[in-house]
């Protein structure tokens, strides 16, 4: 455990807290690209650069602009006046208590049988590009259907009200 | 405690924060970001997995998180879409608000 680790976890882990937990909704959307950011920085620690940069493209980039529009958009930044939280947040707040424990249990009791440190695996773009065109061409064009018909749904449903009201 | 395990950790700990956040928040688009960060922490451990397991050549697990995270990127322009068209609809993107499904 490297103390770069350490630091991201810390980072990572401040930024989800903070974006679930902080009242202005654009403070939080600000903290999720935080937390965003610190995935890709444990990416980038796990030799996936392809996949750091995507993260950091997709999710910084895009995901988070569009969270905040949204948020300008229903103007979700005025904080209620009856709390941020649900009335009944205890409920939520033990089941993700229990989750995580359960997950940490798990973890930690399967520590032994773990995999230790393995030899870097030296991964270029041309083999991801290889193996996007080559073994795994159908699920690539499965996935240019769904973003196709996610792009034209979410324009027909923002659009819609409009049109009935005409 | 091997390096495996500390992702692992972090992944689990981000996963409860961002359940936590969808379970208790009132707010629509908060309750989104909350699962962004579930299905970022299921990235993580695609990717730690991938790095620590018997075959990384074989590039599953990165293509797994790959697919993932546009998969996400999908749901989460839908999502939206969809709370802008409840707030058109009801003025509100309060959850404990919206508890009528007919208009």
């Amino acid at each position: 455990m490297s103390i770069a680790f350490y630091l991201i976890a810390a980072l990572t882990v401040a930024g989800g807290l903070a974006a679930v937990l902080l009242k202005n909704t654009v403070h939080c959307a600000l903290a999720l690209t935080v937390a965003f950011a610190g995935l890709a920085l444990f990416f980038l620690q796990l030799d996936a650069q392809f996949a750091g940069f995507a993260q950091i493209l997709v999710y910084i980039g895009a995901v988070a602009i569009l969270v905040v529009f949204a948020i300008l958009l229903t103007r979700g930044s005025e904080t209620p006046k009856d709390g941020v939280f649900s009335k009944n947040w205890f409920v939520g707040l033990v089941i993700a208590a229990g989750v995580f424990a359960v997950l940490g249990w798990a973890v930690l009791q399967s520590g032994h049988v773990l995999p230790h440190e393995t030899a870097v695996p030296v991964v270029t773009v041309l083999q991801i590009g290889n193996a996007l065109m080559g073994r795994y061409v159908l699920p690539l064009e499965i996935v240019a259907l769904l973003l196709t018909a996610a792009m034209i749904g979410a324009v027909i449903v923002a659009l819609h009200e409009k049109e009935s009201a005409k | 405690m091997t390096p495996l395990s500390g992702y692992l950790i972090v992944a689990a700990l981000l996963f409860s924060i961002g359940l936590a956040g969808a379970l208790t928040r009132r707010n629509a688009i908060l309750v989104l970001i909350g699962i962004e960060l579930m299905l970022n922490a299921a990235n993580l451990n695609l990717i730690a997995f991938w790095r620590y397991g018997p075959h990384p050549e074989a590039l599953t697990g990165m293509m797994f998180a790959i697919f993932s995270i546009a998969v996400a990127a999908a749901e989460a322009a839908v999502g939206l879409g969809l709370v802008i068209s409840i707030h058109r609809h009801a003025h509100t993107t309060d959850l404990d608000r919206m508890n009528r499904m007919k208009g």
